[in-house]
């Protein structure tokens, strides 16, 4: 029954023509509507009137309808004490479903897309930019990884590109530039104390170690981050430059 | 239709890239000019320099003589580093980057004759400016703490001779004295370093002066690697710290460094040593220029560290509102590439590629007992956001910490040498 009323009040929103201005925007974009176009906590703070009925947040939250998502970024699902969760999504807790930006962003749209016995009853934010922008306001009451490193990513991640044959070539300029985020603890000049020097390395060894630790057969957690959106041919450029730095 | 994240991050490059004044051609080489020589405007300077071999004339505008790192000073006051080796000079950017080192202050900046103005009186004209001021201090924010205490009460938030003092003041407390330090509220400038500075602090007491006591005021209810810390500071320095957040204090009230009372609602402090670490905001210069808002930091364009106020302008490092970036030596750096590399592509035929932005904090608790915590970011059309991390986690067998430690030290020499060349 919440739920409905939640619909109801979006409907009327929607209706209001803001949303729908805020579409008409998001399809013609123009250098003069840019900044318009991105994400707003403040425009996410209107849309979440929807789900305030059942979800509090700030201080004095409290569980409701809904439980209260303070600190939610992170959070394991269904894991404050005292709710009455759904059984599915104490399951789906269990199982390892966090809340980071990307399944919020996932829930929020249709939240049995997630969870199929959810006992949230909200048909869901259709539009991304709505959703990005209650994500956004949401964040404001969880730990800010500017402040805590540590936090919750708040960005979602680029889908992974498939794996291709090792030998490509790498563009060796290409390489120089995606350097610069290797360089601050792999010293350039060969340097070898604490971190590994990789200059001079033959590039199919690079190549051989980078995929291992994309791959997650390599323990070592920064290189495994490090690794991990690396597409193939960012890899060979990287082999082509550091086989050549030593030369 | 909606545009994807992605679409809008690459539109928002191109139009980045667009703003820039078409490639220069003819003799005059294009100027760039750099103000602040710390681990944004060092690494930019040298960036360029070195990047554009040659084509672009750099000029870096640094007060000090000798650079001493932030990173690594609370290593130096906990004795496991000496002072020199956190000391950087600039030869190396003059002599192998043809860098234009000016060591004077900047006093202005006129952004439509496009100049800076130094406190010697000259005036040094400029195609584009990359401003990294650091921070300086929101006095108002420890009511009784100005910069006339800073020397009874050092916030050796800036790394050099008020490091020093701050060691020296450790090293006269009396047996069984009490060391205070006021935390500061967020943002500011290295979120775990005031409690890598306690970590230190206690190392040395332990030896020298074990019935000392360390309190710490903290207008914050949670810090960085909050858990790490506690851990070991039960674990190396059982009974010596005592951190009381602001919901058990309600605040600190008044520092009087006459006296070296601290006052809270919950009790007055008698400190032997006290090390205040105020609230920030960006480098003065930045707010002369007109590129702060109302949190006295500088929003910037994430695809390219550009300032929004001013196109012709890029701000780095501690200076700016980075998204989800700490304000961080690391951050700093890699802001630094992605602004070098912006600069290049306006001012000659060199490629814009989709920023990337990275950051790792190590921190010490105990001789080799490191840990550490660090992310990746990209530049979205709303800010610099976090994809990924990842930190070291309590209970680590003593072999990872030590050797999250060795891994810190190669990272100091890598990355210094990053800076400075």
């Amino acid at each position: 029954m919440t739920g409905r009323v939640s619909i109801r009040y979006f409907a009327r929103s929607a209706a209001a023509g803001g949303l729908a201005g805020l579409f008409l925007i998001l399809s013609l974009p123009s250098p003069a509507d840019a900044s318009e176009t991105a994400v707003s906590a403040e425009r996410g703070a209107k849309i979440y009137k929807a789900c305030a009925s059942c979800h509090m947040v700030g201080p004095n939250a409290k569980n409701r309808v809904g439980p209260q998502l303070n600190g939610i970024f992170g959070r394991r699902a269904a894991d404050i004490d005292g709710f009455n969760y759904s059984d599915d999504i104490r399951r789906a807790g269990a199982t390892g479903l966090h809340w980071t930006a990307e399944k919020l962003d996932i829930y929020i749209e249709n939240p049995q897309s997630l969870v199929s016995g959810t006992r949230m009853q909200f048909r869901g934010l259709k539009d991304p930019q709505d959703r990005a922008d209650v994500i956004a306001y949401l964040r404001k009451f969880s730990d800010n990884p500017r402040d805590i490193p540590e936090a919750a990513p708040t960005a979602k991640h680029d889908p992974e590109v498939p794996p291709e044959v090792l030998a490509i070539q790498g563009d060796p300029a290409y390489g120089e530039y995606l350097s610069g985020e290797c360089v601050t603890c792999h010293q350039e000049t060969g340097g070898d104390a604490g971190i590994p020097s990789i200059t001079g390395w033959p590039s199919d060894v690079f190549v051989t170690a980078m995929h291992a630790y994309r791959s997650k057969a390599r323990e070592h957690p920064v290189m495994r981050m490090i690794a991990a959106p690396l597409a193939d041919e960012e890899i060979a450029a990287l082999a082509a430059f550091f086989e050549t730095k030593g030369q | 239709m909606t545009i994807t994240r992605r679409g809008f991050t690459a539109f928002s490059a191109a139009m980045a890239a667009s703003f820039y004044a078409p490639k220069v051609i003819g003799q005059t080489k294009p100027k760039v000019v750099v103000i602040g020589g710390g681990a944004g405007g060092a690494t930019a300077a040298r960036y360029i320099a070195k990047d554009s071999k040659g084509a672009i004339d750099v000029t870096l505008i640094e007060p000090t003589r000798n650079y001493y790192t932030c990173f690594f000073s609370n290593l130096y006051l906990g004795g496991f580093r000496d002072f020199e080796s956190i000391g950087h000079s600039y030869g190396k950017l003059a002599s192998d980057y043809g860098i234009n080192v000016i060591h004077d202050w900047a006093t202005g900046v006129d952004r439509d004759a496009k100049t800076v103005s130094l406190a010697s009186g000259t005036t040094v004209p400029y195609d584009r400016l990359v401003i990294a001021p650091g921070i300086d201090f929101k006095y108002e924010t420890v009511p009784g703490y100005s910069i006339e205490a800073q020397n009874r009460m050092p916030h050796s938030w800036k790394a050099g001779s008020q490091t020093q003092l701050l060691k020296a003041q450790v090293d006269a407390m009396p047996e069984g004295g009490t060391f205070v330090m006021v935390a500061p509220p967020n943002p500011f400038r290295c979120p775990p370093g005031p409690y890598e500075r306690v970590s230190m602090i206690a190392h040395v007491l332990k030896q020298k002066n074990p019935t000392a006591k360390i309190v710490i005021l903290d207008p914050k209810e949670k810090f960085s690697k909050q858990g790490l810390f506690m851990e070991g500071w039960e674990k190396y320095y059982p009974g010596m710290i005592e951190w009381l957040p602001a919901s058990m204090t309600e605040g600190v009230t008044r520092v009087d460094p006459a006296t070296m009372e601290i006052e809270t609602p919950l009790d007055t402090f008698k400190a032997d040593a006290a090390n205040v670490i105020p609230g920030q905001k960006a480098g003065h210069i930045a707010e002369a220029a007109g590129l702060t808002d109302d949190s006295g930091f500088c929003p910037i364009v994430p695809a390219t560290m550009q300032s929004q106020k001013d196109e012709n302008i890029h701000v780095l490092g501690d200076a700016t509102i980075a998204g989800d970036m700490p304000k961080s030596g690391f951050s700093a750096n890699s802001q630094a590439k992605v602004a070098a590399m912006a600069v290049r592509a306006g001012l000659t035929d060199s490629k814009l590629f989709p920023a990337r932005f990275a950051n790792t904090c190590w921190s010490l608790i105990e001789t080799d007992d490191g840990v550490k915590v660090g992310a990746k970011y990209e530049a979205t059309d709303e800010k610099i956001a976090k994809t990924d991390g990842f930190i070291s986690q309590t209970g680590e067998d003593a072999a990872l910490r030590k050797q999250t430690y060795e891994e810190s030290v190669g990272w100091y020499d890598g990355i210094t040498k990053d800076i400075f060349g």
